[in-house]
C-alpha cells in the first residue's frame, strides 16, 4: 500500500518547479545560499538549527536530509540531540506560556 | 543514476595522466589485530597475506636507484606485523628516504595475532627511526570510534597516542610527526578538514590531554567490506548518487594516483591501494602488468590509471586521498 512520506520521495524535491519553474529556482538559490554556505554562523550552526526545525515542524524529510548534514558538518550524536532538546523545550514553553493567557482570561471570567 | 567515472571525467573534460611517481605506498599485510566496518583491505587476524623477504628487498633496491621517489608509505593490515616491517623501515630510513606507517594505534597493546609477542616497543621504534606515524580515530569520542572500529578501541586509541606523545609524537617543535585520520561512520562525506582538525585539538588536548599534527579527511571507497554493508542495509545506490552529485573537478586534478604507485604483497603494482584491493593490476601501455620484479619508472610513469566506479569517492566534495582532502 502506498503511504505518504516515503524517503525515497526526497530525491524528488527538484520537481516542485515542474509548474512554478522560476519561483523553484528563486527558493532554491535562497535555500542554497541560507543552509549551504558558512556565513556569520557555520554551517554546522546552521545544519544543527535546520534539524531542531526539522523536528518541531515534524518533517521526516528534512530530519533525514539535517541528520546527514549534521554529520558531513563535523557535529557529534550530543550536539546533535541537544539540538532536539531545544526544539522540544522551545515547544513546551510556547505551550505554557499560553496559560498567561488562560490565567488572563480565568481572572476575567471570576474576578 | 549512471555511475560511470570516466564517463563523468569526460563530462568534465579532464584528463588524468600520472604526473610523477614520489612515492611507493607498499601493503606489506593483510594481517591485522582488528577486523574494521569500514575496512577496504578486509583485513583481520585471520588473514596471513605477507610480502615475502624478496618482495622487500626488491622494494628497497626500487628506491635505492629511484631519487624521484622519495617517500615510502607502508600500510596493511597492520603492516608492523609482517616480520620483515623493522627491517624495511631501518634500511629505508638509511637511504634517506621519507618514511610513513599506517599505524592503527591499538596494535601497540594487542599482542601480535599470530605469535602473541609484545608489540609495545613500536613507540620508541617508531620515534628512533623519525617515522611519520599516521594513525586513524574516526573521531575525538567513544561514539563513532568504537561504532566503528570495536569495543573498546577508542580508549585503547588515546593510551598508544598517550605513549606516542610522551615520545614526542604530535609535539610542536619535536619534529614528530603524528597525524590522524577522519573517516566517516556511514556512508556520508567527511566534514571540512580544517574545521574538524580544530574540534580534534581542541577536544582531544582538553579532555584527554592528546596532541597531534594534522588531521586526514577520507572519504570511505565503496568497495569490499564497506560496500557489503552498504548494499546489505541497502544505502549502496544513495551513497554512489551522493558521491557522484558532489564530483569536484578541482578534486579530481588531485588524485593521489597521479603521484603514489601501489605494490601489493605478491609484488604487483597498482595505481592505489584501493585497485588494488580491487585487483586492478596497472599495466604498462604494451599491455603487460607492472610489477616490482621487472620495475621500469618511465613505463609505469607512461601507464593509464585504471578507473572505476569507486574512483568517485576520491573526487567527492573536498576530495580524498591517503593524505587527507585534495581540493
Amino acid at each position: 500500500m502506498a503511504s505518504y512520506y516515503e524517503s525515497k520521495d526526497l530525491k524528488k524535491f527538484g520537481e516542485i518547479g515542474q509548474h512554478a519553474k522560476q519561483l523553484a529556482d528563486d527558493f532554491f538559490r535562497y535555500y542554497g545560499n541560507v543552509t549551504g554556505t558558512d556565513g556569520a554562523l557555520t554551517k554546522r550552526e546552521k545544519a544543527l538549527i535546520a534539524l531542531a526545525v526539522s523536528h518541531a515542524l515534524k518533517c521526516p524529510y528534512c530530519i533525514d536530509a539535517y541528520t546527514t548534514q549534521s554529520l558531513e558538518t563535523g557535529a557529534n550524536p550530543e550536539q546533535m540531540m541537544e539540538a532536539v532538546h531545544v526544539a522540544a523545550a522551545m515547544q513546551a514553553g510556547i505551550t505554557l506560556v499560553h496559560s498567561v493567557q488562560m490565567q488572563n482570561h480565568l481572572e476575567k471570567l471570576v474576578a | 543514476m549512471n555511475h560511470d567515472f570516466e564517463a563523468q571525467l569526460r563530462r568534465a573534460k579532464i584528463e588524468l595522466p600520472p604526473l610523477a611517481i614520489d612515492t611507493l605506498q607498499v601493503n606489506i599485510t593483510k594481517l591485522c589485530n582488528q577486523q574494521c566496518r569500514h575496512c577496504h583491505v578486509d583485513a583481520s587476524p585471520a588473514r596471513r597475506e605477507m610480502m615475502s623477504e624478496e618482495g622487500i628487498t626488491r622494494c628497497l633496491e626500487i628506491l635505492e636507484r629511484h631519487w624521484a621517489i622519495g617517500k615510502l608509505d607502508i600500510t596493511g593490515g597492520a603492516p608492523e606485523l609482517h616480520p620483515g616491517f623493522n627491517h624495511f623501515v631501518e634500511r629505508a630510513v638509511a637511504l634517506g628516504k621519507h618514511v610513513m606507517v599506517r599505524h592503527n594505534l591499538t596494535v601497540q597493546l594487542d599482542p601480535h595475532p599470530i605469535t602473541g609477542a609484545s608489540m609495545e616497543y613500536l613507540p620508541e621504534f617508531f620515534a628512533r627511526q623519525r617515522v611519520e606515524v599516521i594513525s586513524s580515530l574516526p573521531y575525538y569520542q567513544q561514539f563513532f570510534t568504537d561504532a566503528q572500529r570495536g569495543k573498546g578501541v577508542f580508549a585503547k586509541s588515546l593510551e598508544a597516542m598517550r605513549r606516542l606523545n610522551a615520545l614526542g609524537y604530535g609535539v610542536d617543535g619535536s619534529g614528530l610527526v603524528l597525524n590522524l585520520v577522519y573517516n566517516p561512520v556511514g556512508p556520508y562525506l567527511p566534514a571540512a578538514q580544517a574545521a574538524l582538525e580544530a574540534d580534534y585539538k581542541r577536544e582531544l588536548k582538553a579532555k584527554f590531554g592528546i596532541v597531534f599534527t594534522s588531521l586526514y579527511t577520507i572519504t570511505n571507497m565503496p568497495i569490499n567490506r564497506f560496500r557489503l554493508h552498504l548494499q546489505k542495509s541497502g544505502q549502496l545506490e544513495a551513497y554512489m548518487d551522493k558521491l557522484l552529485a558532489a564530483f569536484n573537478p578541482a578534486a579530481a586534478e588531485g588524485v593521489m594516483c597521479r603521484r603514489v604507485v601501489s605494490v601489493g604483497h605478491d609484488g604487483r603494482l597498482y595505481d592505489c591501494d584501493f585497485n588494488q584491493m580491487l585487483e586492478l593490476q596497472a599495466a604498462g601501455r604494451d599491455g603487460r602488468p607492472l610489477s616490482i620484479f621487472d620495475f621500469d619508472f618511465e613505463r609505469t610513469l607512461a601507464r593509464r590509471i585504471r578507473f572505476g566506479e569507486h574512483c568517485l569517492g576520491c573526487t567527492a566534495g573536498a576530495g580524498s586521498s591517503c593524505g587527507g582532502a585534495t581540493a
